[in-house]
């Protein structure tokens, strides 16, 4: 079964991958790579990406044919989606077993989902 | 033996285990459900005409193998479902036929449904339904919402479990002891549900506390040797062990120290405390071993004459380390106050977060009568206020205003 593990991030934890300590900051991005390739190597990566900050995000709302273009993420809340991993495991545990090894995970909110088969 | 009897019986003795084994393949409860609905009603159909089949749960598993070939071809499942679902009905059949006992996987059944995915407020009613197959409705009443309501909040976790993947499996050894606690509280909830009807009169409720009972036999048939097991159960039969006691003959509450001890079922107290000295032997102590030893220590005055606080008090400390649960800081500083006085007691009352009690009966109860002990009368005469007014159950509202200093007091306090 596919899964997406969706990374919330507060501002703090955005504000770590430029942190000025050079060492926090190094130690910050190593752990990245070191996880997709432990994914891949166990065979269950599908997919991923890092989200760039919500201050890059753009909302477009469609209301009668009319796009409606506005600065900011959908919603305002402390934590936003900062990156998400796509990976195919047997169950739901296999899953959550993985989503907790992600780096940088202590104090931080992720969510699990399958990933929608369409019918027939 | 009537056909309707024998089916029923069959259903009691393995509904459960037909469902687990179906469920554990398919993945999918709902589906194995409606199946084996199908092969009862089936049951009841052929069985008059035909006999009782020699072996009912091979003819149960074959009928429900065939609607689930149906559901396939309907398809109505997800198409990468289909091999697997196949491949279960082969697997089905040779079980079915095969001399071998069939394999009892409702171990997988009782930890998937107190799954941390699962909503906390559908695992005691999934367990009741797919575990001892018992009805929706029945379930509905016992835990007083509208059928309608508890169908849905019982096919919403269902259909979590078919969607979300949640795997039909015993935890692996290092996530037993979190996920067993939840199967534990689960089963512990459905005693709480019959507990809270005492003298059985409320027929929508009648008979929950056995049926946690029996799920607290399985657990341990399933897990033998567990010392938790051992513990919940052994705290369940020891409740219920006192439940003719908890009422006078015309029906007041009678409190726990006050109770007539003739009336406790001795069978059930023995049976309560060898499957507490088995647990202890383990050396892994856990919350419902503890909690039943706190129950031991009361059965005892039925032989010693007299309550030992201070031991109550002693397991109640380790129970708030393991466990700082309201009901067990509650528990505590009643406890401390028996064996120590009730300033020892009120002190330790006061500790507990004012936020956690606004609404926890006990702690109102208690803290009435700690301060009526104390003198304050002002201040007890609205604790007992605010302690009735969250009572559910009508003899122990009755019992409390009974307990409450004279109403003049009420609104007087006394600094």
């Amino acid at each position: 079964m596919n899964y997406t593990i969706l990374i919330y991030e507060t501002a703090a934890d955005f504000a770590r991958r430029n942190d000025p300590d050079a060492k926090k900051r190094a130690a910050y991005w190593a752990a990245w790579p070191l996880y997709t390739k432990a994914l891949k190597d166990a065979g269950v990566f599908v997919g991923g990406a890092g989200l760039q900050p919500p201050d890059t995000a753009t909302r477009l709302a469609i209301r009668d044919g009319q796009r409606h273009v506005q600065d900011g993420p959908y919603a305002d809340t402390k934590e936003q989606l900062g990156g998400f991993y796509m990976i195919d495991v047997p169950h739901l545990d296999a899953a959550l077993d993985w989503a907790a090894r992600i780096p940088h995970a202590d104090g931080r909110v992720l969510e699990v989902r399958p990933n929608l088969v369409p019918p027939g | 033996m009537d056909a309707r009897r024998a089916v029923e019986q069959a259903a009691r003795d393995s509904y459960g285990r037909l469902l687990a084994f179906l469920a554990a393949r398919s993945r999918d409860l709902a589906a194995a459900e409606d199946a084996l609905g199908d092969a009862f009603r089936a049951a009841l159909e052929a069985w008059p005409q035909s006999g009782m089949p020699d072996k009912p749960e091979a003819w149960l598993l074959t009928a429900a193998r065939r609607r689930l070939i149906d559901g396939v071809r309907h398809a109505r499942v997800q198409a990468d479902a289909a091999p697997t679902l196949l491949a279960i009905t082969e697997e089905a059949q040779a079980v079915a036929s095969a001399e071998t006992i069939f394999p009892d996987e409702r171990l997988k059944l009782l930890f998937i449904c107190a799954h941390p995915a699962i909503d906390a407020s559908a695992r005691t009613p999934l367990m009741l339904q797919t575990v001892l197959g018992l009805d929706a409705a029945r379930i509905a009443s016992a835990f007083l919402v509208q059928p309608a309501a508890m169908g849905q909040r019982l096919s919403r976790a269902k259909a979590k479990i078919r969607d979300a993947g949640i795997a039909f499996a015993v935890p692996e050894p290092s996530e037993l002891a979190p996920r067993l606690d939840a199967v534990l509280e689960a089963i512990y909830a459905a005693y709480g549900r019959g507990w809270d009807d005492v003298t059985g009169a409320d027929p929508r409720r009648k008979g929950l506390a056995l049926e946690a009972l029996e799920l607290g036999r399985l657990l341990l048939r399933l897990l033998p040797g567990e010392p938790e097991a051992q513990g919940l159960l052994a705290l369940m039969l020891h409740c219920e062990a006192r439940r003719a006691a908890r009422r006078s003959a015309v029906g007041a509450y009678v409190p726990l120290s006050e109770q007539d001890m003739t009336l406790w079922s001795v069978p059930l107290i023995d049976e309560a405390q060898a499957l507490l000295s088995c647990a202890e032997r383990t050396g892994r102590i856990g919350r419902f071993q503890l909690e039943a030893a706190i129950q031991s220590v009361h059965a005892s005055r039925a032989w010693s004459g007299h309550t030992d606080w201070e031991a109550i008090a002693l397991l109640y400390e380790g129970l708030v380390r393991l466990a700082p649960t309201i009901g067990a800081l509650v528990g505590r500083a009643a406890a401390i106050a028996a064996a120590r006085g009730a300033e020892h007691g009120w002190a330790l009352l006061q500790e507990v977060p004012a936020a956690a009690v606004t609404g926890y009966q006990p702690y109102w109860a208690l803290a009435a009568h700690l301060l009526k002990r104390m003198g304050r009368m002002g201040d007890s005469a609205d604790a007992y206020g605010r302690a009735i007014a969250l009572c559910k159950d009508a003899a122990m509202r009755d019992f409390l205003a009974g307990q409450a200093p004279a109403p003049e007091h009420r609104g007087h306090r006394h600094e």
